[in-house]
């Protein structure tokens, strides 16, 4: 049973594209509540022209992260509780992407560097050869599984310090899929996928700060797969050099 | 703006310069333990081949390595980009390995 409590008070951004505001809404808080929940009772009951977005509400989908006191989550396994602070919560749109309306964002620029990266699936058998064998155990395939939980949240994007200063920059979680691929035994011309991230806005632009693998909600090590990244394009660059002498 | 070839430039020219200025600081102290004055100093690096490459190369690899870390800082900052940032990234490197040149030929030509 969920009992009544005071209200909380929460801002949140309204506003279209570049310009707008934060408002304040007064919700009721519950024992068990989500941000996602805040975010709907707003609709809901306050104000039924607020925009945002989500979907499956349990953590899969990927669509409702925002930033919730300034840091990226995603709201639909965002506790009330963990960020009340004085009774208050912020909500804004996600960093690093343009807004279209209130807390929905325009994911765009995000899924058009993902594709960038090389993320696109490139078959290497036909519908007719038999299917490949790929063996779990190997550390191989263990890295590229350590990669293919991302939910495609864009949290890590809206943490990226490099991403807000360097428009090109593709991000952590394009360059952690470029990493899967590099790492899946079916994907042939691993060169294809080295060379998709070493242009001028690819893997060698990370500071390796790692606020992508700090925010990230699925625990999962953007990271650590750019570091494996720009490892693998060294010795690319090293192979290249020989085979050109 | 940092692509692969530029990024290895920075990372070699980094390895470059460790064991260089590891050298260097041996040197100094050796050379204030020693009690060795200005004039001695030079009259040991004038003439010197050794002594010449020995800082060429530190100040060839600190132009390549700082031009393009400023690089990234100018972009990341300025949002400087295209052919204003290469022409940038050279103009430093350029000025950088003219200073540190002048500074290198004062010390070790005869
Ligand atoms: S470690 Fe790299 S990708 Fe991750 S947040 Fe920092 S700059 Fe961005
Ligand atoms: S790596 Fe993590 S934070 Fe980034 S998009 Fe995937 S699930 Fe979200
Ligand atoms: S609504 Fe699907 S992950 Fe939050």
């Amino acid at each position: 049973m969920t009992e009544a409590r005071a209200n909380m008070m929460i801002s949140v951004w309204r506003g279209m594209g570049s310009t707008g505001k934060f408002e304040t809404f007064e919700v009721p808080a519950q024992d068990n509540q989500t941000v996602l929940d805040v975010v709907t009772w707003i609709q809901q009951a306050a104000d039924p022209s607020l925009s945002y977005r989500y979907a499956c509400r349990v953590g899969m989908c990927g669509s409702c992260a925002m930033m919730v006191n300034g840091q990226p989550r995603w709201t639909c396994r965002t506790h009330v509780k963990r960020v009340l602070r004085d009774n208050q919560i912020e909500i804004a749109p996600l960093r690093n992407l343009p807004v279209i309306k209130d807390l929905a964002t325009d994911m765009d620029p995000f899924f058009d560097k993902w594709v960038k990266a090389g993320g696109v699936h490139r078959a290497s058998r036909s519908r007719d050869m038999p299917i490949q064998e790929v063996k779990p155990d190997t550390a191989q395939r263990q890295a590229a599984d350590n990669g293919i939980e991302c939910i495609n949240c864009a949290v890590c994007y809206a943490a990226c310090d490099t991403v807000s200063s360097n428009r090109d920059y593709l991000g952590p979680a394009a360059l952690q899929r470029a990493w899967t691929l590099f790492n899946d035994e079916k994907v042939v011309d691993k060169q294809a996928v080295l060379d998709a991230v070493s242009g001028s806005g690819g893997c060698h632009n990370c500071h390796t700060q790692g606020s992508c693998t700090k925010f990230c909600p699925n625990d999962l090590d953007p990271l650590g797969s750019i570091a494996g990244l720009k490892r693998e394009t060294a010795k690319s660059f090293f192979r290249r050099g020989s085979k050109q002498c | 703006m940092l692509n692969a070839r530029l990024y290895m430039a920075q990372r070699l020219s980094a390895m470059i310069m460790i064991p260089l200025v590891f050298g260097h600081l041996a040197v100094m102290i050796y050379a204030i333990q020693g009690g060795l004055t200005t004039a001695e100093i030079l009259g040991r690096t004038k003439g010197s081949v050794t002594w010449f490459l020995f800082y060429g190369t530190f100040v060839a690899a600190v132009s390549v390595h700082a031009a393009i870390g400023v690089r990234v800082i100018i972009h990341e900052t300025f949002s400087l980009k295209g052919k204003w940032l290469e022409a940038t990234t050279w103009l430093i490197g350029a000025l950088l390995l003219i200073m540190g040149a002048r500074a290198v030929l004062e010390v070790t030509f005869a």
